[in-house]
């Protein structure tokens, strides 16, 4: 797909997002937006889908379930009316994603750093069984604060995982304020770097850049992509707020949110 | 009398054995292949074993991540870093999804001995037991270890097992026939059912005996699959014997063989129920021997309370 066709794709999964968080009630929109360029680049250009040798994505930072759930009900891998149910009772589209309830789901995630962990073993054990399959994943940056995401970091370089790839979504805002307000992250690329990774930072809006930077690998080392995003990207009001990490638009600003991002709302 | 052996041991070399015929089995250790008993796998599947260095969380989570693309992996540490420290991993990327993971807590309760009660895990089995989807496994010797090691990588699933440091008689052997979720019955009797787990069993069994030469008749059921739990076991035992139950656990007695027992024999009436058990305080140093005095894990208690029990 090129990129006119990726930046159409990301703004129907940010509406997607939208109709699903309101319809639910809650939901983390700020954090799927950011991440939505990332995501449509990985699943309508970069990776393989298919196949026995097939990539897997893990989304670390679980809580941008709604993101993945729009791609998975676009592609047809989930019923698009379960994009109704999100958050709700035997619905597919748990809070957080299950990867036993959910199908297109390679890992269940949720508690922030874990997803970092687990991808490192399937790159681990993908690697010694002689697979090409790549592996991705997907964390906060907030989510960094982890221990555990370091512990991977160190296991990943030590084993020189070139088919992992880690995408930090870099836009510098936590649940209740600025990263480096609360705990410090500092320069991430040195930081990757220090701990063995072959490290860029990139623009994580703009595909020209995604793109190159989710296909280069670097043989016998780890990639680490420091992708700088804006939270809430999409919609003016929402960008750069860490009020919308987990809040939801109410009366006129919900007629924004969709005029801004292009889309209709049915009320 | 044969040599003492470790259920620590036992169980990787039951593995290690097993691991010949199944490729897909693959090993974790936190930097303490030694302690845990993984050197035996490690020297013999050196390619299918990795140190992860000191990092617990990060092991049960590659676990994980390796059961995704089909490996059986085991990883262990001492029960107090495995069960604990890994704790919140265990629940969310093993037991919530279900996966395929074992984790291989050894060093389970005070026997740990010199290192005292950072090292000492007398939680292990609450923690796990208390984790849906979770199986939790406790041998009583080495060679129920090295059974076990086949009953787990059998069994599809979130496992638990827990080996013990210190070396003891074996009191089973290695035709004994032993099933997940079954209790196994080492003695029969009638007077009183003591139910028994881990290195406790050893120690009730040779109460047990001596008990016997006083015509205490005990029947003793040896749990080594802590959940599922054969309740239906129990209360057909403890019914036979009267009433009169005696529960022997190197762990707390809060959450452990305890309550699981407790819990089976609800609704039954004229229980004499009798527990021997870490009284909900820490572990501390010191030579074996005394620490098992100490919290009162010695025949001779075991014995008393069995007294006790029938006298009424």
């Amino acid at each position: 797909m090129d990129v006119s066709g990726l930046k159409e794709k990301a703004r129907q999964l940010r509406l997607d997002v939208l109709d699903m968080v309101l319809k639910a009630g809650s939901g983390h929109i700020g954090g799927s937006f950011s991440a939505a360029d990332i995501v449509a680049a990985l699943y309508y250009s970069v990776m393989k889908l298919d196949g026995e040798d097939r990539d897997l994505f893990v989304l670390s930072k679980g809580h941008a379930a709604p993101l993945i759930y729009a791609v998975l009900a676009d592609r047809g891998i989930v019923d698009r009316r379960e994009k109704d149910r999100l958050r709700a009772y035997g619905s597919p589209f748990q809070g957080h994603p299950d990867s036993n309830k959910c199908p297109g789901i390679d890992c269940s995630t949720g508690s922030l750093g874990q997803g970092v962990s687990v991808a490192v073993g399937m790159a681990y054990g993908l690697k010694a069984k002689g697979s090409s399959a790549h592996v991705y994943v997907l964390t906060g940056d907030g989510e960094l604060q982890e221990g555990i995401c370091w512990e991977a970091f160190m296991a990943a370089s030590q084993q020189m995982l070139d088919n992992l790839t880690v995408i930090v979504d870099r836009n510098r805002l936590q649940l209740s304020g600025c990263t480096e307000d609360i705990e410090a992250l500092g320069d991430l690329r040195a930081k990757a770097e220090a701990f063995g990774f072959d490290a860029e930072e990139i623009d994580g809006h703009d595909f020209s850049a995604i793109i190159p930077a989710l296909q280069r690998r670097a043989e016998g080392k780890p990639r680490f992509i420091v992708a700088d995003t804006v939270k809430g990207k999409g919609v003016s009001y929402m960008e750069n707020r860490y009020e919308w990490h987990g809040n939801l638009p109410k009366g006129d600003q919900i007629a924004e949110a969709y005029k801004e991002l292009g889309g209709r709302y049915d009320g | 009398m044969g040599e003492k052996k470790a259920s620590r041991f036992g169980f990787y070399l039951g593995l290690t054995e097993l691991a010949d015929e199944h490729r897909d089995i693959i090993v974790l250790d936190a930097d303490l292949p030694k302690t845990t008993g993984s050197e035996a796998f490690r020297k013999a599947h050196p390619e299918r074993f990795l140190n992860v260095g000191i990092s617990e969380q990060n092991m049960v989570g590659m676990c994980a991540g390796l059961a995704r693309v089909g490996y059986v992996p085991f990883c262990g540490s001492m029960a107090v870093f495995a069960a604990g420290r890994a704790f919140e991993i265990i629940r969310n990327s093993v037991a919530y999804p279900s996966l395929n993971v074992k984790i291989v807590g050894s060093h389970g309760g005070i026997t740990a001995a010199g290192d005292g009660g950072t090292h000492q895990c007398i939680e292990d089995l609450a923690i796990m037991r208390a984790l849906p989807n979770m199986v939790v496994l406790s041998p009583c010797d080495s060679n129920q270890a090295a059974k076990l090691a086949k009953i787990a990588y059998e069994h599809d699933g979130p496992l638990y097992v827990r080996t013990s440091r210190e070396p003891t008689e074996d009191i089973t052997t290695m035709d004994d026939e032993i099933e997940l979720g079954k209790a196994q019955k080492l003695l029969d009797g009638e007077d009183l059912c003591i139910v028994s787990t881990g290195m406790m069993s050893v120690i009730a069994y040779e109460a047990a005996k001596e008990l016997q030469t006083d015509g205490i008749s005990c029947s003793m059921l040896n749990i080594h699959t802590i959940k599922p739990f054969d309740s239906e076991a129990v209360r057909k035992e403890v019914a036979r014997c009267h009433g009169r139950v005696l529960v022997a656990e190197e762990h707390n007695c809060i959450g452990g063989l305890g309550d699981a027992v407790a819990r089976s024999l609800v609704g039954m009436d004229g229980i004499s129920f009798e527990h021997i058990a870490v009284e909900d305080r820490f572990g501390q140093s010191g030579a074996t021997a005394e620490l098992l005095a100490a919290y009162g894990m010695t025949k001779e208690n075991v014995a008393d309370k069995a007294r006790a029990l029938i006298k009424g």
